[in-house]
């Protein structure tokens, strides 16, 4: 059973047809990157398999069940899926460690010292153990997003989607944050990562897929989509990025 | 090793404090020209030909002294309703915005009632709801209900505040970002459990000021409720003003007010500052 | 001998000559104030459709405030066609700087307070204090002082009813206390007092059109020294002399005793409470 299906997926927001059609699958245990140009839909893949946004058409099956069915439970739905966003998005009015904590109790119903334990174990994993009683005001980008990374781990979900986790971050927290995607998929975690880093895509990725105007035009292993990319389009886009530098 | 945020935080502190006064000779140019200021406003009214009189029936000691204590005594009776009102307002209000957020269709009739409260509430003037409520619902006559005008004042005072208060819990609401409920909710937190752990707690936080502004006004009207003949201060230093003739019990009352809003104000502003570094972070980029 | 002459001058010229020593706000004129609504039985008649004053009408000459109002002015010279009358609500006839009326007639008691702030004319009536209730109510089977003090009393602001109530009656509630004639009538028909304590022509006003099925449960005994009415002038204004010489002269013919005839006979007959 593979961990995440997508079939024939369209997403519109008015007149913009954003996703035109996507066909996805996702094994256990496998990283899939998503690459593409800003706008070419692959934030918009990522929140409509939380169902953050509904889908105009077509179905999304998580762990065989499929997820875009009327009446569905959204709420235990995104338990089982953990999403990180570009801006961190921590709750500025409490500490990291209930930031963590939060959901595991409220949702999971586990105690408080259940949560608390869980949550200084993740913490001191990725090298915040420290920073448990800290409002997140007081922590450098690259701490923050650690620190957002945990609290959607701390769900113990199945699936984790990554939203260009480290493009808003200064060039030299990048690297932390790496770290810690690096250590999630060695463990065997099952995650779908949007990125503009293509040399970290090349490092960790099992498959990487070519997102183009909606749809996703190629996908193949790295070395074979970052050296001898079939489409032209592809070629474009990997002839820019080398332009800029950033491979 | 200082953080980047202690860095950031450093930084801001430092730029802040140049701006608003690191120059002793601006200081006192300022503090110069204001004392001189007043001091021209204090003559032009003690040597206007109208003065004594006003000295005498506005500002006289031995009136303020003597009125003072019945004065005080009855303000406990406005402290006593805007106590009890507050706790209701703080409460309904924030009901009454949660309300008016709800989404969808099916939410319709509870938001168009919520928008109808406020904007009938907000706009009669609050001494007429004193007025019609304390004399016409005791004159119903209905069993079990209670005939107390400082019931009626209260009662009065809550359906007037709750309206402003809940219009600004609502800003409150709708300006957190709404990435804070897309990340609580993708975590798992149902739509009420977001709302009451992660956008409501930074709601109220948010809009401190503009309560506190209304709280003031609160404590302020609850002097209106005199009109329904509870003995509250102003009634009070109005009934002192009645019978000598002088108005410095006026200033008695007056001068009690002042002196509750003021520890309140000060609490306040520590409370914002307190808020400002937190809401830092959390900022979306 | 001089003063006979000047006796016999005054009492030539009549009228004219006191005029000119009793200056008034607008010459030629005597501007008297009192608050809105009017009421019997100080005022009488019934103000037109569109008049500013409510319930009575100052102008009319009825009720007993503007019956002498008007004797008042004509002993001073000032005919009907020049007397003119102002709106002035209570808590601005004591206010300081000049006054736009030449005196406020208002039921308003002298008291020695009042009177360092203003100039009081003489008495031109003696007050007693009486007590309103409702009919079948446990308070209207009370008889004694005493027996009001467990009820919760009401007054009007500004009258003298709530000292009394405050140092003679000394009730186990604090009394009610309300900015208008018609709260002060609303809260006894909403029970919310039991008992309105007023002077006694307004309480018999009160029962017989203002609040049915009431009574004036009775009158309280007259003060030491006495409560009384006077109008209310300006400090040190020199006309308020002039006013008490006519007030004299309109008790010593009896006009006076025929106006309490004509508009407060009925307010009597009240048991005194002891």
């Amino acid at each position: 059973m593979s961990a995440l299906e997508l079939e024939s997926v369209r997403k519109s927001f008015g007149r913009l047809e954003v996703l035109r059609g996507i066909d996805l699958g996702v094994a256990e245990h496998e990283v899939v990157c998503l690459i593409g140009a800003s706008g070419s839909g692959k934030s918009t893949l990522l929140r409509c398999v939380n169902l953050i946004e509904p889908v105009d058409s077509g179905r999304i099956v998580v762990e065989g069940a499929e997820i875009t069915r009327r009446g569905v439970d959204v709420n235990t739905i995104r338990r089982r899926i953990g999403i990180v966003f570009q801006a961190f998005n921590l709750f500025p009015h409490m500490s990291v460690l209930h930031n963590v904590t939060l959901a595991p109790r409220a949702v999971l119903g586990r105690s408080r010292r259940e949560a608390e334990a869980g949550a200084r174990e993740l913490l001191a994993r990725f090298g915040l153990a420290d920073k448990g009683d800290d409002y997140p005001d007081r922590l450098s980008g690259g701490q923050q997003q650690r620190v957002a990374i945990v609290r959607a781990l701390a769900m113990e979900p199945q699936l984790m989607l990554l939203d260009e986790v480290t493009s808003a971050l200064d060039p030299e927290l990048v690297a932390e944050v790496l770290e810690v995607i690096r250590e999630l998929a060695a463990g065997g975690m099952t995650m779908l990562i949007a990125t503009h880093e293509m040399g970290f895509a090349r490092e960790i990725a099992d498959r990487v897929c070519f997102l183009d105007e909606g749809v996703i035009l190629e996908q193949g292993p790295p070395a074979q989509i970052f050296t001898r990319p079939r489409e032209p389009r592809t070629q474009q886009f990997l002839a820019r990025i080398v332009a800029a530098g950033r491979m | 090793m200082a953080s980047e945020g202690d860095r950031r935080a450093d930084l801001e502190v430092a730029r802040r404090s140049r701006i608003l006064g690191g120059d002793a000779r601006a200081v006192g140019v300022s503090l110069a020209s204001t004392i001189f200021f007043f001091a021209l406003l204090a003559f032009a009214i003690t040597h206007a030909p109208g003065w004594p009189e006003v000295r005498q029936t506005f500002f006289d000691w031995h009136e303020f002294k003597s009125s003072f204590p019945e004065i005080a005594r009855a303000f406990l009776l406005n402290v006593k309703i805007f106590s009890i009102a507050e706790c209701f307002i703080v409460t309904l209000a924030l009901l009454i915005a949660v309300l008016r957020s709800l989404p969808g269709p099916v939410f319709f009739p509870l938001r168009a009632l919520a928008i109808a409260y406020a904007d009938f509430f907000r706009g009669v003037p609050t001494i007429l709801v004193i007025a019609i409520l304390g004399f016409g619902a005791p004159a119903l006559q209905l069993k079990h209900v209670p005939t107390s005008t400082t019931f009626w004042g209260i009662v009065a005072l809550v359906l007037i505040y709750t309206a402003y208060v809940s219009e600004v819990y609502r800003a409150g609401i709708e300006s957190v970002h709404p990435s804070q409920e897309a990340a609580a909710r993708s975590l798992g937190l149902s739509r009420g459990q977001a709302l009451r752990y992660v956008v409501l707690p930074q709601a109220v936080r948010r809009v401190v000021p503009p309560l506190l502004n209304d709280f003031i006004g609160l404590q302020k009207d609850t002097a209106l409720v005199g009109i329904l003949g509870a003995i509250e201060a102003f009634n009070q230093s109005q009934i002192d003003t009645d019978a000598t003739f002088n108005y410095t019990p006026y200033l008695a009352a007056a001068a009690l007010f002042v002196a509750i809003t003021i520890p309140l104000a000060r609490f306040t502003d520590a409370l914002i500052l307190r808020d400002r570094r937190r809401r830092q972070a959390g900022r979306v980029a | 001998m001089r003063t006979a002459a000047v006796l016999l001058l005054a009492l030539a010229l009549g009228p004219a000559a006191l005029a000119a020593n009793c200056p008034t706000v607008h010459s030629g004129q005597l501007t008297v104030g009192t608050d809105n609504p009017a009421y019997p039985p100080w005022f009488g008649g019934s103000p037109g459709n569109g008049s500013f004053w409510k319930v009575a009408d100052p102008t009319s000459g009825k009720g007993y405030e503007s019956a002498v109002a008007y004797a008042v002015a004509a002993q001073l010279g000032y005919p009907r066609s020049k007397v003119a009358w102002t709106y002035v609500p209570f808590n601005r006839s004591f206010a300081p700087g000049p006054k736009k009326f030449d005196f406020d007639i208002n039921q308003i008691s002298y008291s020695p307070a009042r009177a360092k702030v203003v100039t009081f004319s003489s008495s031109y009536y003696d007050v007693n204090q009486a007590i309103v209730v409702l009919d079948g109510t446990k308070i209207a089977s009370v008889h004694t002082l005493a027996g009001l003090r467990p009820f919760k009393l009401g007054v009007q602001i500004g009258t003298t009813s709530y000292s009394y109530i405050v140092n003679h009656i000394r009730p186990s509630h604090s009394p009610a206390v309300y900015q208008t004639n018609a709260a002060v009538i609303q809260a006894l028909k909403n029970k919310q007092i039991d008992g309105l304590v007023v002077d006694l022509p307004t309480a018999f006003y009160v029962t017989s059109a203002q609040v049915p099925h009431s009574k004036v449960l009775g009158q309280f005994p007259s003060l030491p020294g006495g409560e009384h009415f006077g109008m209310v002038f300006a400090k040190g204004d020199p006309l308020a002399s002039c006013v008490d010489g006519a007030l004299a002269k309109l008790k010593a013919n009896g006009t006076l005793a025929r106006i309490h005839e004509q508009w407060l006979a009925k307010a009597t007959g009240a048991p005194t409470l002891k």
